[in-house]
Formats: structure tokens, C-alpha cells, sequence
């Protein structure tokens, strides 16, 4: 390849020039795939018939000059991301054979601008976890150290952009799962608003947080993917019909006149202090590109968003899991029984520990006796959450967090402990249970292990997010860094 | 709050999930040291506060009903464990 491991705006130039083909370039990572992926397992379906198919047609696209910036580029799905004729497997025993007879509208989207799919990425089943542990197949190894994580759920796109086996990715993100492993991993991750993006055709989890987003290299190649994707979609009625800007217009440098606000309340007990210290180096960043900082920003109720949010989504869950009965499509027990016994040795073999653990957590909460303690109780705090960040959006256009309270932890350090593992979303979390958009970019490093700083703003404002993220990453060199695996 | 043995049994039978003994004592304490932690949310008066379903401001979504292409019925079925013809094959419900 011309230039190594390119980013969206590299590839598409070199594309144009015809300097490179979009064969050439989806064969030089289907060659990477086979170098790196025996170590770091992000992918669990390699669909690299399907992309030189795609790459070839791309070709032709780029020949008759009907091109948009993805046209040719390769990238990685995450696996609840439905693709016809591609298996789908959530990373759970129960979808492992199951083969969508419809694409999703993102992936609809991603083929209509020519893109090349060379994979399904690995995830948490059900992209329940903050790990990649709970795939029912195989755990994903963080790149810049082997024997840590990469964060969940969407560890294998986070991965696989991080390694150079795609160029971007598609994730999801429920209370974290886009911006944690891209803060683990040193790429940029963005959870865009409820509603901005259509998730027909991604699997549920919890459908009142579920949205989708862009993995990618750096935030210019963030706009382009987001520019790609966003928009009303009638077949998912929570899709809201604002039209779409071009989101690389909003790229600018000088942040004169931005009022950024940094919440104490998300510089939790325990947290690293090497993560501490980056985040206020990169705030005073900020600061120096124009930006009006206030440090005492006070967001008093962010200590209930966990328990909030582990009520709210798991009781989703719970009802949303209910379709796999073993009847319409999925693993189906075929033991002798009873329809009822058939039902549960199916569900017994088909789901994985914490996707047990979150239907039995929802199911209890949603229960008779204990739906007002627990889910309406969840549901009011939530009220206070957004409340709480309405009143903030008023004085700020930003908030400034850490993505994650530390660096990338050990596989098998928190696996036996849910609720340390849940802890690892702590400051991404709130941003779901208020609909907002927020975004993870590289801020640094620990001892070679990669720190993400959050962005949050308003609903629908994408471009401050996106303004500050671009600000911030010109004047730093932290997104060149890559990997040596 | 700590969760009995037979209420964890009582939710595991409302899931259909089929769970083990080991499953039923692992799940008793890990989720009673969840709830535990969840008591939290008890320190909020929320006696006036409206419950949040959703974040955005849509309400009432509606769309003309209007006659559109749908999956064909082999693509339907193409994922199914048992069908019979054109059928999902399903195992009897009444015995």
C-alpha cells in the first residue's frame, strides 16, 4: 500500500488520483487481517469474498466518477449491525447461524455509498459488558497491550480500527459502548443523539438508549461517516426528522467564544490519577484554543445515573430478549419436552452469565411489588438526570469528562465482579439516559496505555462536538500514535 | 436488599431461562449485592417528578397506512429451526 494504515480522507484521495485501487486496498487489509488478527481477535466473520466482490464494484464506481467519500473504503460492522446474506450473531450462541434476510438502514446506507464490508466485529453478547469478555466466543485483545481489554461493548470495532484491520467501523452504544473502547483503544468514538441515527435493523438491547455510531481514526473521518449515516428513517418511529448538515463544516480550529464546562462530579473516587491529570491537561488545551473553561461545574444527581441506568436497561432488556424462544429464527433446543421445556433449555444454552444476569436484574425490577421501588423510581431519576443537564446546556455548550475512570484493565480482572464492570461506564452512562450526543478522543497516555477524553453536548449538536473534538486533536499529536502489534 | 432463594426462583421461572442450581445461588447473591447498591437511588425525593421513558420530544409517531413491499415468505422462513411448509413448526402448547 501507498500510505500505511490510511484514514478515510487519505484513502479517498489517493482513490480519486487513481493512485490506488479500491481492490488494492481491500486486498493490503485482508492481508493485515491475517497478520494481526490471530492476536488481537476482533472480528468474528471475515467477509472477504463479499468485500472484493464490493471492492471491485467500488472500482467501477470511482472509474464513472459516481462517488462519495466512502466509496471504496473499507470497514468493519459491528455484529448486532443486521447485513442480508451476512451471519449476525450478536457474539451469542443464540444468533450464531443466523443470517439477516435484510440489511439494516446504516448498512443499507454504507452500501449505497460504495462502501467495502470486510467484517462482522466481536462484541459483548448482546453488547451487554465493558469488556468484549462476554463474547460467547472469544475475548478481544486490547493493541496496545495484549493482555488488557479493549473495553465493550463494541471492543472488536474499536480494535479493528485501532490495528489497521479497517479503515473505520460501525458500533452501538447503550451507555458507553461506542466511546469507552474507543477511549481504550486511542480512536475516536461517537454516541450521536437519540434519534440521529436510524437503528432499524440493529438488534435491541435497550431500546430507549440504543443508538448507533462511527469508530474512526480521527474526527475529520468522524464527520464524513456521521454525514453518511445520519438521518429520518420511517422504519425506526424514535428516528427524528431534522435534516442533516454537513457535519466537515463544522471543523474548525479556533474555539473563540465556546463556554465549556467541567463537571467535578465525573472525577469519581478511585479514578486514576493518571487520567485525572491528562483530562486537565487537555482542558487547559482547550482554554488555549480560545475556549472559556469553568471548572466548578456542578452536576449533583451524576452519582445515581449507575444505578439508574442498570435498572432502565436491563428491564429493556428483559423484554426485549423475550423473542428468542427457539420458534422464529435463532438457536432452538431440540430435546424432546414440552414447549415450555424446549423454551428454557434454549434460552439455558443460547444466552451467556451476564446476559442471564440482566434479564434476571430487569425481570425482577419490572415484576409485581417491585416495579415502583425499582423501574418508575429508575425512570423519575432519570427525569432529574436531564434536568440536570438541560439546566447546564443553558450556561454551556460543552462538558468535558474522562471517557473512562482508567486505562484499559487486565482480561479476567473484573469478569468475576459485575458490578466493578459496570463501573467502567460510569461517565459515559449519564449521556445515554439524557439522549445526548457525546464523543471519545484520544487525550493521552499511561505508561503506553491510552486515555479518552468525553465531549458532551445538547441533543443535535454534533457540530460543537465534533468543532472542539477537531480543535483539540490539531493541536495534539495523540491520534498519529499507533499500536506496534 | 437482599433477595431470597425463592424469589430469585420465582423471577428465573418468568424468564424461561432454564437456570441451573449453580445458576440460582450464583444469581442470589450477585444480584442482592446489585440491589444492595441500588438502594441509592431510595436517597432521592422524586414524589414530584414525572417519569422518563424516552429522552427526545417525539410523541404519538403515526404514518399513513399504506400498502408497501414486505420480506417474501421464503426469506421469512429462511432462519427458522423447525417449519412445516409455509409454517413456523411449532411444539404443541395443549397437550
Amino acid at each position: 500500500m501507498i500510505v500505511n494504515h490510511p484514514t478515510i480522507g487519505e484513502a479517498h484521495r489517493l482513490l480519486l488520483k487513481r493512485e490506488l485501487s479500491s481492490t488494492e486496498l481491500t486486498r493490503a487489509i485482508l492481508e493485515r487481517i491475517n497478520q494481526v488478527e490471530p492476536k488481537v481477535h476482533a472480528l468474528v466473520t471475515i467477509t472477504d469474498e463479499l468485500a472484493l466482490k464490493q471492492a471491485r464494484e467500488a472500482d467501477r464506481l470511482l472509474a464513472s466518477g459516481e462517488t462519495s467519500p466512502l466509496t471504496g473504503i473499507p470497514v468493519a460492522v459491528k455484529d448486532n449491525i443486521c447485513t442480508r446474506g451476512t451471519r449476525t450473531t450478536c457474539s451469542s450462541r443464540m444468533l450464531e447461524n443466523f443470517v439477516p434476510p435484510y440489511d439494516a438502514t446504516v448498512a443499507e446506507k454504507l452500501n449505497a455509498a460504495g462502501a467495502v464490508i470486510i467484517g462482522k466485529a466481536n462484541m459483548d453478547e448482546f453488547a451487554m459488558g465493558s469488556s468484549t469478555e462476554h463474547s460467547a466466543f472469544f475475548p478481544t485483545r486490547n493493541p496496545w497491550d495484549l493482555s488488557r481489554v479493549p473495553g465493550g461493548s463494541s471492543g472488536g470495532p474499536a480494535t479493528a480500527v485501532a490495528s489497521g484491520e479497517a479503515i473505520y467501523a460501525l458500533g452501538s452504544d447503550t451507555g458507553g459502548s461506542i466511546r469507552q473502547p474507543a477511549g481504550f483503544c486511542s480512536v475516536v468514538g461517537l454516541k450521536p443523539t437519540y434519534g440521529r441515527v436510524s437503528r432499524y435493523g440493529l438488534v435491541a438491547f435497550a431500546s430507549s438508549l440504543d443508538q448507533i455510531g462511527p469508530l474512526t481514526q480521527d474526527v475529520t473521518d468522524c464527520a464524513m461517516v456521521l454525514n453518511a449515516i445520519a438521518g429520518y428513517d420511517s422504519r425506526d418511529s424514535t428516528s427524528v426528522p431534522y435534516p442533516v448538515p454537513d457535519y466537515t463544516q463544522s471543523l474548525k480550529t479556533d474555539l473563540s467564544g465556546l463556554r465549556v464546562g467541567v463537571p467535578g462530579d465525573y472525577f469519581v473516587k478511585g479514578m486514576q490519577s493518571e487520567v485525572e491529570t491528562a483530562i486537565q491537561t487537555a482542558i487547559n488545551k482547550l482554554e488555549e484554543l480560545g475556549a472559556e473553561v469553568d471548572r466548578e461545574v456542578s452536576l449533583p444527581h451524576t452519582p445515581y445515573a449507575l444505578a439508574a441506568y442498570y435498572i432502565i436497561a436491563p428491564s429493556e432488556a428483559s423484554a426485549n430478549l423475550a423473542r428468542y424462544d427457539g420458534v422464529k429464527y435463532g438457536f432452538s433446543s431440540q430435546d424432546a419436552g414440552s414447549m415450555f421445556e424446549a423454551m428454557e433449555k434454549t434460552r439455558q444454552f443460547g444466552f451467556g452469565d451476564e446476559v442471564k444476569r440482566r434479564i434476571m436484574l430487569g425481570t425482577y425490577a419490572l415484576s409485581a411489588g417491585y416495579y415502583d421501588a425499582y423501574y418508575l423510581k429508575a425512570q423519575k431519576v432519570r427525569t432529574l438526570i436531564r434536568q440536570e443537564f438541560d439546566r447546564a446546556f443553558e450556561k454551556f455548550d460543552a462538558l468535558i469528562t474522562p471517557t473512562s475512570p482508567t486505562v484499559p484493565f487486565k482480561i479476567g480482572e473484573k469478569i468475576d465482579d459485575p458490578l466493578q464492570m459496570y463501573l467502567s461506564d460510569v461517565c459515559t452512562l449519564p449521556v445515554n439516559i439524557a439522549g445526548l450526543p457525546a464523543i471519545s478522543i484520544p487525550a493521552g497516555f499511561a505508561e503506553g496505555l491510552p486515555i479518552g477524553m468525553q465531549i458532551i453536548s445538547k441533543p443535535f449538536a454534533e457540530e460543537t462536538i465534533l468543532k472542539i473534538a477537531y480543535a483539540y486533536e490539531q493541536a495534539t499529536e495523540w491520534h498519529k500514535r499507533r499500536p506496534q502489534i | 436488599m437482599k433477595l431470597s432463594r425463592q424469589e430469585v426462583l420465582h423471577i428465573a421461572l418468568l424468564t424461561h431461562l432454564g437456570l441451573s442450581e449453580d445458576e440460582v445461588d450464583r444469581l442470589s447473591e450477585q444480584l442482592s449485592n446489585i440491589l444492595e447498591n441500588f438502594e441509592i437511588l431510595q436517597q432521592l425525593d422524586t414524589s414530584n417528578i414525572p417519569p422518563t421513558a424516552q429522552a427526545i420530544a417525539l410523541q404519538n409517531v403515526v404514518r399513513d397506512d399504506e400498502v408497501a413491499p414486505s420480506l417474501p415468505q421464503q426469506q421469512v422462513l429462511s432462519n427458522a429451526p423447525r417449519r412445516d411448509g409455509e409454517y413456523f413448526r411449532v411444539k404443541a402448547v395443549l397437550e
